[in-house]
């Protein structure tokens, strides 16, 4: 049975196992790779993406449980290459990815963090992501990054799509 | 070559055969060991403009890369230093992954010697490219080569100058002799534009949004998802499989046993589960029903692994190194120290989970794999493809982290296997985390005892270092348990503090458990001995830490590495310089606020230098790591930005196996799988980390491991400076600190 929902700003249906996780929808039905299976289990937040706005994982969300939601995911932040959101920008800037495997997980998370709270103290920041692992250890850039991108975005709230 | 004692990368690899051609797989722990050997230099010296540097008519300049990136930096330090040599505007210029081809390049990755192994041979060849480019122009306008000049991606002739951009010559550049690579001239230090700057990483925007393909991206037209069972116990062996309700599960369509053996197996093999899409397969591989063979190691644990260790320490081992008579003097020491440190397994705990996708036809086969060595995977699926390697098209993705796990090839083996089986179809093989967690080739577990004599005068009268371990030797050497384990200390077993007494003894111990290159090897747990033992010395001489290890490191000397004679050897004046740099940066001496401590080390790894300043408290139980001030060697730092996120993340890295890691063995499995019982620090743990890099002119020396062995003693002796609690064994527990 088809399960409809919005992708990134358009339409979206499939038609898979209703308790197929959302993560492998993405990435094994849709080919849309840019999210990423880390653990299964909601422990590691690779899989981040928007659920009407909130940080969701996606590994452990069933498809049924998204039908007729809008869903955003790493794809969907910038409208194109040469118009990144703040949050990627700010990455770039400051030279956070080292392997980038979970960067995609921790810029959805931190995407989500400034939509509610524009300039977020360290103590925010660390509640906010601290669901997202780096095995490479990239936590401090993250929090430049993060910190930069809520100066940039002017601390108004930045919509992620 | 270097002694026979340790496991040589290059005798091993050049011995080892797959199928009648000779693997060359890099294994060895010296960075240096990653360049080829002289001969080998010899034989590779193609055109520069096939192997290493693409050129249009446009001007635009690709870089090829032979070596892999797992997020240590050398898509951008390879081609800065390429493009240095070359002239051209950084700008300009663009990247690329070499094809797998051992005959040109030397690609395996690890050891901290990319850019050290690197430095020299590709100078050469920018430098000979841009030679070819000015005989070009010079033929063309025929005046003398020494006339003419490159700068930013052009050659320039007279004044008023004329100029040629080297996409006018490179067609005829690339048909001109190549010149000797050994007296091709290379470019003044003092002249660098490239060399030596903080350089945006090239991979960062496809980083950023998700455009990044890394293996387990892969998807080759009709390539099917599969997932293995395997036997949970090390070494056990597949009986017998029902598939049925395996096959039920929609999207499942096959389901198939295979073996995997052989030097870098991790398993016997299993039962793999192809579907349309991974969760397919992991639901079938979930309704499967599985009777194995468990074998001998099902009796092994930790526990019985500890009573092994102690057995050990009570009869000690065999002497490595025996300089005057530290027994006799541990005999009548007035003032003797004595204590024991004790590491358990860890896990590599790559974000990326295993995988591999393998597609065999009958005339030729094609992988997609994240592999620090592309060159032993062609190798493995040539092999098993019956097919020569040349036929073998490795494409080297993206890795999400290596830290030498992705040295291994168990992981190609086993999609090799799968995909014989896939009728000619690519299949990938992914690993969950539980897999992953539980099949690794783990950082091994080792138990040490310690003794030392302090004389009258506070100084080191004697040093004893036991250690038994599940040795990386004993798995890998060709000696396997008769190699003697000298590498299985690496710079411990070199200690740079005087004393005319010393022994170094080890035994190994029996263990089935897969153990391999963690990052920083050995000297994550030497590192941690050697700087934990001596900061107890200072604290019973009633030293401080910092004057105590400048007064045994004493004059400038340079001390040849007992387990790397052929290696550089440890220079005492710039060990010297990054502790006193870093005390300095860090404000040693200076009061903190009470229930903080400050504790420091230092270590010389992989050729480079780092020393780590900790400021550290103990909350509730816990450790809180407030502040890591680093100092670090490792030579002429190509990209300084990257040596500082390079060390950022080996003290991650290290403070994960400081305050969280141990894999434990129950019944001959592990007992952990996945990252709730297995945990990685979060960023509410992430100290602020400041890094001082010495802007040296010496050659380039290794980054991506020399920051992990200093910052877990660091952190320990912060703990003891701050509470009196000596740390003894990893991770720290909260019993050790109450």
């Amino acid at each position: 049975m088809a399960i409809s929902f919005t992708l990134n700003g358009k339409s979206q249906s499939v038609d898979v196992s209703p308790d197929m996780p959302l993560l492998w929808v993405l990435r094994d039905t849709l080919d849309m790779t840019g999210t990423k299976f880390g653990c299964g289990m909601a422990l590691c937040g690779a899989c981040t993406v928007h659920i009407d706005g909130e940080a969701t994982r996606s590994c452990i969300t069933p498809i049924s449980s998204v039908a007729g939601k809008k869903v955003t995911t790493i794809e969907g932040l910038a409208t194109d290459e040469s118009h990144l959101h703040p949050v990627q920008q700010a990455w770039m800037e400051e030279d956070v990815p080292q392997c980038g495997y979970c960067q995609s997980g921790q810029i959805m998370s931190a995407v989500a963090l400034l939509a509610k709270k524009p300039n977020p103290s360290d103590a925010d920041i660390d509640d906010a992501m601290s669901g997202n692992i780096c095995r490479c250890g990239t936590y401090q850039r993250i929090r430049k990054a993060i910190h930069r991108a809520a100066s940039t975005m002017g601390g108004k709230a930045h919509s992620a799509a | 070559m270097a002694t026979s004692s340790v496991v040589n990368r290059r005798d091993f690899l050049k011995t080892t055969t797959a199928g009648g051609a000779a693997l060359v797989i890099a294994f060895h722990l010296s960075p240096r060991a990653f360049a080829d050997d002289a001969e080998d230099q010899e034989e590779k010296t193609p055109n520069p403009f096939d192997a290493w540097v693409r050129i249009t008519p446009d001007n635009r300049v690709t870089l090829i890369l032979g070596k892999s990136e797992m997020g240590q930096g050398v898509y951008t330090a390879l081609p800065m230093i390429l493009a240095e040599e070359l002239c051209v505007d950084w700008k300009q210029v663009r990247i690329e992954q070499a094809p797998t081809n051992p005959k040109i390049y030397d690609h395996g990755t690890g050891g901290s010697g990319s850019v050290a192994g690197s430095w020299l041979p590709l100078r050469q060849a920018g430098a000979a490219a841009r030679q070819m480019l000015i005989d070009a122009a010079a033929k063309k306008w025929e005046v003398s080569p020494e006339t003419c000049k490159a700068v930013d991606g052009e050659v320039v002739h007279g004044h008023p100058p004329r100029r040629f951009a080297y996409g006018e010559l490179v067609a005829t550049a690339a048909k001109l002799p190549i010149p000797d690579l050994h007296k091709v001239p290379l470019k003044n230090s003092n002249d660098f534009n490239v060399v030596g700057h903080d350089t945006h990483r090239f991979e960062t925007g496809a980083k950023s949004t998700g455009a990044a393909k890394f293996g387990i991206d892969s998807r080759p037209a009709g390539m099917l998802f599969a997932v293995v069972a395997r036997c949970p116990v090390f070494g056990g062996k597949l009986v017998s499989f029902d598939a049925a309700k395996a096959k039920a599960v929609p999207g499942v369509r096959d389901v198939v046993a295979f073996e995997t053996k052989g030097r870098g197996a991790s398993t016997t093999g299993g039962v793999a589960v192809l579907a349309d899409n991974s969760w397919a397969a992991m639901q079938g591989r979930d309704a499967l029903k599985v009777k194995w063979d468990e074998g001998p190691a099902a009796k092994e644990s930790s526990e019985e692994l500890r009573k092994q260790f102690l057995a050990s320490a009570a009869k000690g081992g065999n002497a490595l190194r025996n300089e005057g008579d530290a027994n006799a003097a541990l005999a009548v020491a007035a003032k003797k120290i004595e204590a024991t440190y004790e590491f358990p397994f860890a896990a590599h705990a790559c974000m990326e989970p295993m995988n591999c996708t393998v597609q065999i036809r009958p005339d030729g086969a094609e992988a997609w794999i994240p592999t620090q060595a592309p060159q032993w995977a062609q190798a493995v699926i040539a092999e098993a493809a019956k097919l020569p390697p040349e036929k073998v098209i490795v494409n080297t993705t993206l890795m999400g982290g290596g830290f030498g796990r992705r040295y291994q090839a168990d992981f190609v083996m086993e999609a090799a296997q799968v995909a014989l089986k896939s009728s000619g179809k690519p299949v990938m093989v992914l690993w969950t985390r539980e897999d992953d967690m539980q099949h690794g080739f783990y950082r091994p577990a080792s138990y040490h005892k310690m003794q030392g004599v302090l004389d009258a005068n506070g100084n080191l009268a004697a040093w004893k270092h036991f250690q038994t371990s599940t040795s990386i030797a004993a798995k890998w050497s060709e000696k396997g348990m008769n190699d003697p384990g000298l590498g299985e200390f690496g710079s411990g077993a070199t200690i740079p503090y005087a004393t005319p007494n010393i022994r170094i003894e080890y035994t190994h111990a029996e263990s089935s458990v897969p153990r391999a290159w963690w990052r920083s090897v050995e000297h994550s747990s030497s590192g941690f001995v050697v700087e934990s033992f001596i900061d107890e010395l200072a604290a019973a001489a009633g030293q401080d830490p910092l004057a105590f290890r400048l007064k045994l490191i004493g004059g400038d000397r340079k001390i040849p590495l007992l387990h790397e004679p052929k290696e550089p050897p440890l220079d005492t004046a710039r060990l010297k310089g990054v502790l006193k740099l870093a005390a300095e940066k860090a404000g040693w001496g200076q009061p903190l606020p009470k229930g903080q401590g400050r504790g420091i080390a230092a270590f010389y790894s992989f050729n480079s230098y780092t020393a780590a300043v900790a400021e550290a408290s103990v909350e509730n139980s816990a450790v809180k790591v407030r502040r890591l001030v680093y100092a670090v060697d490792c030579g002429r730092p190509i990209n300084p930005d990257g040596v500082r996120a390079q060390i950022e993340s080996a003290a991650i890295y290290g403070l994960s196996a400081a305050l969280h890691d141990a894999i434990t063995i129950k019944d001959g499995r592990v007992e952990q799988s996945n990252f709730n019982d297995y945990e990685m620090p979060r960023i509410s743990e992430t100290p602020v980390t400041e890094v001082h890099v010495v802007m040296s002119k010496e050659d380039p020396t290794g980054i991506g491991e020399p920051g992990l062995p200093v910052v877990t003693p660091a952190v320990c002796n912060a703990i003891f400076a701050a509470t009196g609690k000596r740390i003894r064994r990893l991770p720290i527990r909260s019993e050790d600190l109450a």
